[in-house]
């Protein structure tokens, strides 16, 4: 019960989102999300509840530590 | 995509399994305490590729397990009332009682509902003007503040006839109880990415300091928790005891402070009492004053015995650390998904559930 998602922003309709992964589709609410995302950003979804914008410019720092690790030799796009 | 794919790519995470290898020298034991992790490493076999003298153990970090027995009584107890709707997440209702079970209850005729979210409890008091929806509200620091939104809107809303059984639980008290109790034995923590998105780091700096036990904040794809073991492992080995990021992009220091908000708005810390560790001290949430209207426990006489665990079941000392469900008499043979004596069996992210589907012997 406790798994939370990161998925696509695809809709936005006052406080409610539909969000999207991998085909499956989901409605969240947006009263306690910490940032308010926008079409196509990446959110966590956690019982019908958005908890977290997910930061693309801290995605690429995890990945960026990676090269320093010699696990990848590029950081992708 | 940068959010999901390079998480679960199987070759980096042999590289990455390579340099932990690379740097470790002492032999080291990990508790996880989030069911995700638990089901996480058994799927992707991070035990398999980790150095021999590196240990990984289960901890309390399922809240559908964690829940007490006379908590899920109460619950059965509110179903039983004719004008009652006891609606709950998934899992809750197959977990047994002293002597039944909310599915068991269902059979007879109760009104219970599963729910994927607490709105949807909502939408079904609204519903049922002439029904009372009590809400079995269990989960740690990522769904409390779900369901403290929910109440927040019932009460602005005017849904007079929804409340709230509150079974929640904080975590870092529970880690706190384990390593003040001097039975557990481990060298650092996998901590809950989700449970951090809320909370951020500051809880664990606690548990640090007083312990100096190694915190790491892990995302739930395979890479994220190698890495995260890498960083323990670097920790152990510089002799170090800090709380880290591994989960980067979904986790601040200081958490979602709007969250933490309509969390601090609905409920006040309460003690608790956990399946196997008993009662801790401010470990669980109770719903203030302000919002009684939509607090079960003032609303209904819940007062039930307490009946301690199911004969012969382990789950107490498995998510204390000390056993694992291979030591439990009832695993495989008794007890199993189908027939669950214990939550640890009834729960996808149960400790015994993930032994069962992952584990050989
Ligand atoms: S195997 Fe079953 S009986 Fe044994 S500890 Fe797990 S849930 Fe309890």
């Amino acid at each position: 019960m406790c798994v939370a998602a990161p998925m696509k922003v695809i809709e936005i309709d006052g406080d409610i989102i539909r969000a999207e992964l991998g085909g499956m589709t989901k409605e969240a609410n947006l009263a306690i999300v910490d940032e308010r995302p926008e079409l196509g950003d990446y959110v966590i979804i956690h019982a019908g509840f958005a908890l977290h914008r997910i930061d693309p410019e801290e995605a690429k720092i995890t990945l960026q530590l990676w090269k320093e690790m010699g696990v990848i030799d590029e950081i992708p796009d | 995509m940068k959010y999901l794919t390079e998480y679960r790519d199987g070759s980096l995470a042999s590289k990455m399994a390579e340099r932990i290898k690379a740097i470790s020298t002492k032999p080291a034991r990990f508790m996880e305490i989030c069911g995700t992790h638990t089901v996480a490493i058994f799927k992707h076999g991070i035990r398999d590729v980790l150095p021999e003298h590196i240990g990984l153990i289960s901890g309390p970090g399922c809240p559908v397990c964690v829940t007490a027995t006379r908590d899920i009584d109460k619950a059965i107890k509110l179903s039983r009332i004719p004008d009652v709707i006891v609606a709950t997440f998934g899992d809750m209702v197959r977990v047994p009682g002293s002597e039944s079970s909310l599915q068991k209850e269902k059979g007879l005729g109760a009104d219970v509902r599963m729910v994927y979210s607490t709105m949807d409890a909502i939408e079904i008091a609204r519903q049922n003007p002439d029904k009372k929806v009590v809400f079995l509200g269990i989960g740690f620091e990522t769904t409390a503040p779900t369901i403290a939104a929910a109440v927040v809107a019932a009460q602005a809303q005017g849904v007079n006839n929804f409340s709230v059984l509150s079974c929640h639980k904080l975590l870092p008290p529970a880690m706190d109880a384990l390593l003040s109790g001097g039975e557990l034995d481990v060298n650092g923590f996998m901590c809950p990415g989700h449970v951090s998105t809320i909370i951020g780091t500051a809880p664990y700096k606690v548990v640090v300091a007083q312990y100096h036990t190694p915190c790491v904040v892990m995302g739930f794809e395979p890479l994220d928790i190698l890495q995260g073991i890498y960083m323990l492992v670097s920790q152990i080995e510089a002799g170090e005891a800090r709380v880290e990021i591994q989960y980067r992009r979904a986790v601040a220091p200081e958490g979602n402070p709007n969250a933490l908000k309509t969390l601090d708005r609905v409920f006040e810390p309460c003690d608790s009492p956990w399946r196997g560790l008993g009662m801790i001290p401010k470990s669980g949430l109770a719903l203030r004053e302000s919002y009684r209207a939509h607090d079960a426990e003032a609303l209904f006489d819940l007062d039930v015995p307490d009946s301690g665990e199911p004969p012969g079941c382990k789950c107490g000392d498995i998510l204390r650390g000390v056993n694992t469900p291979i030591e439990c008499k009832l695993f495989r043979k008794v007890c199993n998904p189908e027939n669950p004596v214990g939550p640890c069996m009834v729960s996808s992210e149960g400790t015994c559930a993930a032994y069962y589907r992952y584990s050989q012997v």
